[in-house]
């Protein structure tokens, strides 16, 4: 397997070369250990077919959602602008980023402030990819196996986009079974409107664990999932039920990396 | 004549109340900001249509939509007999627009299976809230008004159908005994269900037109009085679906305004050269607290909202048994708009109470509580927003009051310090590149 090469925009514009797209890592996928995995199946699907690419490392920063879900309105612009003076001053035309709150914010509150870039969620560039035949996959070792996609609040109801992950991970010839709150009408994970970062409010129940019910009681042997704070809520979820040994919670690009052998 | 005089000074005043309380919710919804929502006419048009119009919302719940449907068909409909009676009570004319010939028999035949459809649904919808008990017609914000609302509106129909109903049996009746003014040389308008209720009326003629007038003049009352309930209740949305509807988030369900006064004051931070903007006043206060602080928009949309219950039974916080409940905060914003209405009218324009929206009628645990996951949003069969109150409410929290919860503090800390929501370096950011699988 060929050695996976991780580019900076600052390498690149060294070199005086310009990548297709920049991927954004997102904090989650820098910093949290089980979405940093995801992060390395999106940078090697991008090698692997091709796509030219590049990412910002320690110049990336805050998109600033969590801040502007929780009402800071100040430092979320304060991260919004600098960020985008870093990626014009990149002259970035491109984003993909794996984790759909950054793709919300740079999609649809980045062009008022000065940041006009085509943004595309992971699910949407792999399935561009395998669209144009740059990306081949066949089930391998997914094919029959009972999945079901939960739906980000931010990818589905937030931006319309359902169709991306489930056509990415039925090309995998898996048994797809759908949960009764999906699409429009999918349930929150409960990590979204920088609940992520906090205890929840009194209650009596976690939403995590709720929706961790709802995927368990179709007995999948995976949980598909594109949003790294989903994983985390989901996995904690599934934990909580004792079936984290029987049931998986992975990303869609991890699967697509597992099923075409480079993961 | 003296009959006449009654009509007209009734319907008058019926209007003339009307008219009042509607130019006082429009006085109170223009007590919100200011925001132009005149772009995209033909999509609003569209949208209006499409969910107002078309209720394309509604079918998510299919059996709640059925009888709606029949509900709201029916009211339109039935109103346009309203006509005739405002001609035949003001001239003193009976049944005046019988010179249509088979086509008003068309038109009061289709009313009355109609108002038969209606008393059915309302019966339905007595049941479901009542006897089947459905949980979102029981929840916490559901008590004393809100639940009688719901309850009147539906026995108003009721006795307003019926009268219709046997309104008709008596006329059909007197008609076919040729009495007086009734007979018009043949008999005049279609009458599929209320000749089945012949047999119940009395045979006496002065009776029967002792009860075909009460019946009438108790149609046209009811219907005036249920004219001025209106504004009042839940029911207001059978008006403000359509401008509500109209004015419409457009955008994509997770794009949330950019305040423009943060835009100013960041440019300048970030460059202090930069121009300062012209002097527009400030605004008052960053977020909102109160009523006015909100917009007009979501102003109406309180008014729009008919207690469903949609957005609250969708909601991920409440679902899992948190404070918060969307319904609820819409119910809080209306109640409050009613009450700075009320007292403005009571001590004049620039009277302050002591009590806010926020802390007197939505608490900070009910804020903290949201996903921001737009279900709400979703749900609504008239698209109103809850969830931009709620963000509205934690930047007031948040920029004017500093009190978010300590873990979102250092949430906001360790972004400004450290550029990302977890204490990691920068330097940590190529990390997953080194880790082994």
């Amino acid at each position: 397997m060929e050695k996976l090469v991780v580019p900076t925009m600052a390498d690149m514009m060294a070199k005086g070369e310009k990548p297709e797209v920049l991927f954004w890592v997102g904090c989650a996928g820098s910093f949290d250990d089980r979405a940093k995995k995801v992060t390395k199946a999106v940078a090697k699907i991008l090698q692997h077919t091709g796509v030219s690419f590049a990412v910002l490392g320690m110049e990336e920063s805050c998109t600033g959602d969590p801040a502007k879900r929780a009402g800071h309105e100040f430092l979320f612009q304060m991260q919004a602008m600098s960020n985008v003076m870093v990626l014009n001053g990149y002259e970035v035309t491109k984003i993909v980023t794996a984790c759909p709150h950054c793709f919300n914010t740079f999609k649809n509150e980045y062009p008022a402030l000065g940041g006009n870039y085509e943004v595309v969620h992971h699910s949407q560039l792999l399935q561009q990819l395998i669209d144009s035949g740059r990306l081949k996959v066949e089930g391998g070792s997914f094919k029959g196996k009972k999945i079901t996609f939960h739906d980000p609040c931010y990818l589905g109801r937030a931006n319309g986009e359902y169709e991306a992950p489930r056509s990415v991970i039925q090309k995998l010839d898996i048994y797809f079974t759908e949960m009764k709150r999906s699409r429009a009408n999918g349930l929150c994970c409960g990590a979204g409107g920088a609940q992520m970062f906090k205890e929840p409010e009194n209650g009596n129940k976690d939403i995590n664990i709720e929706r961790a019910e709802e995927a368990l009681a179709l007995n999948p042997e995976i949980i598909a999932v594109g949003c790294p704070f989903c994983m985390t809520m989901l996995s904690d979820g599934v934990k909580n039920f004792n079936k984290e040994n029987d049931v998986q919670v992975k990303d869609i690009a991890e699967m697509i990396a597992e099923a075409i052998d480079i993961n | 004549m003296i009959a006449n005089i009654l009509f007209v000074l009734l319907l008058i005043a019926g209007v003339g109340l009307f008219t009042k309380k509607i130019r006082s919710v429009i006085r109170n919804i223009k007590l919100g900001q200011d925001v132009d929502l005149r772009d995209r006419p033909m999509e609003r048009l569209q949208t209006m249509i499409r969910v107002a119009l078309g209720q394309s919302k509604m079918g998510s719940r299919p059996v709640a939509a059925f009888f709606h449907v029949i509900l709201y068909v029916g009211f339109i409909i039935i109103n346009i007999e309203v006509i005739e009676i405002i001609i035949d009570g003001v001239f003193g004319t009976h049944r005046v627009l019988s010179f249509l010939g088979s086509f008003y028999n068309f038109l009061i035949g289709s009313f009355e299976y109609l108002a038969f459809l209606v008393l059915i649904a309302c019966f339905v919808f007595l049941s479901r809230r009542n006897i089947l008990k459905i949980k979102r017609f029981h929840m916490k914000e559901m008590t004393k008004w809100p639940k009688s609302d719901a309850n009147i509106i539906l026995i108003t129909e009721i006795f307003l159908m019926s009268a219709f109903l046997i309104m008709n049996a008596c006329d059909y009746q007197l008609q076919t005994m040729q009495v007086g003014h009734y007979f018009k040389g043949e008999i005049v308008g279609a009458f599929p269900i209320s000749t089945q209720l012949i047999s119940f009326l009395p045979s006496d003629v002065s009776i029967l037109e002792f009860i075909e007038r009460f019946c009438w003049w108790f149609h046209i009352i009811g219907i005036l009085a249920f004219l001025n309930y209106v504004p009042y209740s839940k029911h207001f949305h059978i008006m403000l679906a359509f401008p509500n509807t109209y004015y419409s988030k457009l955008t994509p369900k997770g794009q949330f305004t950019n305040m423009e006064s943060v835009t100013n004051e960041v440019k300048l931070m970030l460059d202090p050269s930069a121009a300062p903007p012209p002097t527009d006043t400030p605004p008052a206060r960053f977020g909102a607290k109160d009523v006015q602080d909100l917009t007009w928009k979501q102003l109406m949309d309180s008014y729009s909202c008919t207690e469903c219950g949609r957005c609250t039974s969708a909601c991920p916080a409440n679902i899992t048994g948190k404070l918060l409940s969307p319904r609820k905060i819409m119910m809080d914003t209306r109640d409050r708009l009613e009450e700075v209405g009320k007292n403005m009218d009571q001590h004049g324009a620039d009277y302050k109470d002591e009590k806010s929206l926020l802390g007197n009628y939505i608490s900070e645990e009910e804020l903290w509580a949201c996903t921001s996951c737009n279900a709400c949003t979703e749900a609504c069969p008239v698209n109103i927003d809850p969830l931009s109150i709620i963000i509205d409410m934690r930047r007031y929290l948040v920029m004017e009051q500093s009190t978010a919860p300590a873990e979102l503090q250092g949430m906001f800390s360790k972004i400004e310090n450290n550029g990302a929501p977890w204490q990691f370096p920068a330097s940590d950011r190529m990390n997953w590149t080194k880790d082994e699988n």
